[in-house]
């Protein structure tokens, strides 16, 4: 039961409205006029949430010409797919994908084995200091060094250049570390005493009784942490002094910003520009192309999360 | 219930992932803590008891410690001289010096002003739309179209803020689609980022693109624990569809709109500081740029770090009041606040 309690939650918002059950009643002719407008503009937004997709896609797969003149929109003109090849003959772009991947990677389980720790001990309602600890965790989320005093440290650290920097300081999340302080309060505390009474001491019951209960909330956080670390890029971006370092995030802004500088320039740069629009399409589809393909699969766990984290937390 | 010992007892059996170091840490917590008389004994038990609980949280302090506390510390550099490669904390006491300066600089107030204008909009045009959004996808009786519109929603959400930026500049650039539908309709094209008056408008809706659907998940929540019996109450009073929203639906919502709206108002000075990086250039810098670019400026960029850290600071401390002041007129005036 405290497993499929996140999916549970996760159902529950996509429930039809409850009324309908035992709704007797005919709707009022101003009502079903209005069902047909709620529909309608449902339907706009979801075009308009598509769109940008849609037109990179188009874009990805378009011949220059024609994204120069403003023709491609919703369907790609002059089809081919040498940006693609272009795209993944440089090499670079490639040692910066599996810098991603690694950071990602790295990062995400330094995140898990800390934030469980830490929410574990916290999730002890008899803990003497727990409020404090608790206090001392919330309050980063409200007040933080800022960006010169976290630089000045990380250098002084020596993480420039390293991995270092952009997994150390994310390792917890307060707020993923909130969600799962709540998952693990919710669990059955006879469980636990059992566990006790059996001999096991604090680490055999986390290992052995609550982690194994604990899969949603774990794929929940492992979720959180990836996306958040596949998409980061500011921290590369600050403390990464070689191209080859950078994660893909990175590689594609700077493919942005080197464009825009081109179409500032104006004259020869706007067909500077055009090219890049091409490439930087295809580098934004293969950027995302993990993230949409999981999406489907991801998206009800991230759903429960927030709701774990705001119910309980 | 009684199947998960079971379960649990199939796994193999994993021993330690924390390193062995956990006397010493208790050990010097104890010391730490004997300054207060009364807590003497308890604490010794209860770190005789809860050892090995402790000893999970030694790490995440240590983190908590070095890479929350610490750069909160580092801040005393707005007061004082800063070398580069010298003491994290500075050399030499300069009292207000550094914030002096910014308080005489005519470039401060100008990216003070934008942040409080960009700050302003986003809240007062993106903090209503997701309540919105969650009400009209409440009156939907077709569980599967809602569905499929709250999965398409969601999506950008998950993009990188790099890939928000590139869609930005794909979609406003002279042969954008953006420019297409202008010139469709008889304009001429609009170099719409390089252009001062339109960043906001830019910025805001890229914004509203991103986060709104997300922003539903918190209020479709909150809808189904409105209790039933009172739409049927409402109903038998006479009530149509809009006031039992007016008189029903909104005020079963209203405690998490309020607690976002705390939560909006502290964030309010931080306007999406990556995203502005990403999107302006010094021709936009009159709206564009904002108090935390402008400190990466003037400090990572220029290295003027004292400097820099004194903005930051002046920020922060007015992020922390705004939350702890729109907490406390909450809880005075609606009986809701975060703590």
């Amino acid at each position: 039961m405290v497993t499929t309690q996140a999916s549970e939650l996760a159902d529950k918002i996509t429930e039809p409205y409850p009324i309908r059950k035992n709704a007797l009643l005919k709707d009022s002719r101003g009502y079903r006029i209005f069902r047909v407008v709620n529909i309608t503009v449902l339907y706009l937004i979801m075009f308009v949430t598509l769109y940008p997709f849609i037109n990179i896609v188009a874009q990805s797969f378009s011949s220059e010409g024609f994204i120069n003149s403003g023709q491609v929109n919703l369907f790609p003109r002059g089809f081919n797919v040498e940006t693609y090849k272009t795209v993944m003959a440089d090499s670079m772009f490639w040692v910066n994908y599996r810098n991603t991947v690694l950071y990602t990677v790295v990062g995400t389980v330094i995140a898990l084995v800390m934030t469980t720790m830490f929410a574990y001990a916290l999730s002890k309602k008899h803990l003497k200091g727990r409020n404090a600890f608790i206090l001392i965790a919330v309050f980063t989320m409200f007040f933080n060094g800022g960006l010169i005093p976290n630089y000045v440290l990380i250098n002084a650290l020596g993480f420039k250049n390293t991995l270092w920097a952009i997994v150390v300081p994310n390792a917890i999340s307060i707020f993923n570390l909130l969600v799962m302080k709540a998952f693990f309060e919710n669990m059955p505390e006879e469980l636990e005493e059992a566990a006790a009474i059996d001999g096991l001491s604090t680490y055999g019951t986390l290992f052995r009784i609550v982690l194994p209960l604990s899969k949603a909330v774990i794929a929940t956080m492992t979720l959180f942490y990836a996306v958040s670390f596949w998409n980061s890029w500011f921290a590369a971006f600050l403390y990464m002094d070689k191209r080859e370092l950078y994660p893909v995030t990175v590689y594609l802004r700077n493919l942005i910003k080197g464009a825009e500088t081109a179409t500032s320039v104006g004259g020869a740069g706007a067909e500077v520009s055009a090219v890049a629009a091409n490439i930087q399409s295809v580098t934004m589809v293969l950027t995302v192309l993990p993230i949409i393909m999981l999406y489907p699969f991801i998206q009800k766990y991230f759903v429960s999360g927030v709701m774990l984290g705001a119910v309980k937390g | 219930m009684s199947a998960h010992p079971g379960v649990a007892a199939l796994e193999p059996p994993i021993t330690e992932v924390t390193p062995g170091d956990e006397p010493p840490a208790t050990r010097r917590r104890r010391r730490k803590r004997t300054t207060d008389p009364r807590a003497k004994i308890t604490w010794r038990k209860a770190l005789r008891r809860d050892w090995q609980v402790y000893s999970l949280l030694v790490l995440p302090l240590v983190f908590l410690a070095v890479f929350r506390y610490l750069p909160m510390a580092g801040n005393v550099i707005a007061f004082r001289r800063f070398r580069p490669g010298g003491s994290i904390f500075g050399e030499e006491w300069v009292g207000l010096r550094y914030f002096e300066m910014f308080i005489n600089d005519a470039k401060f107030w100008q990216v003070f002003q934008n942040t409080v204008i960009l700050g302003g909009l986003s809240l007062l045009i993106i903090f209503p739309l997701p309540i919105i959004l969650a009400l009209l996808l409440n009156e939907l009786r077709s569980a599967k179209f809602k569905r499929v519109v709250q999965t398409i929603s969601y999506l950008p959400h998950f993009m990188s803020i790099v890939i928000v930026a590139g869609i930005v500049f794909q979609l406003f650039s002279m042969q954008g689609t953006v420019n297409q539908i202008v010139e469709a309709i008889g304009g001429d094209p609009v170099s719409f980022m390089q252009r001062p008056d339109w960043f906001r408008t830019i910025y805001i809706t890229s914004e509203a693109w991103q986060t709104v659907g997300w922003g539903t998940i918190l209020y479709l929540a909150a809808l189904t624990q409105i209790d039933n019996t009172l739409y049927e109450a409402a109903r038998i009073d006479g009530a149509n569809r809009w006031k039992q929203t007016w008189h029903v639906t909104l005020p079963g919502i209203r405690p998490t709109m309020i607690t976002l709206l705390i939560l909006n108002i502290g964030s309010f000075m931080a306007v999406g500081f990556e995203k502005v990086l990403l999107l302006y250039n010094p021709l936009t810098y009159p709206t564009a740029d904002v108090i935390s670019t402008y400190l990466y400026r003037i400090g990572i960029v220029s290295s003027n770090f004292s400097y820099a850290t004194a903005i930051g600071l002046f920020e922060s401390i007015i992020g922390l009041t705004l939350i702890l002041s729109a907490n406390a007129i909450s809880r005075r005036l609606v009986g809701t606040s975060l703590w």
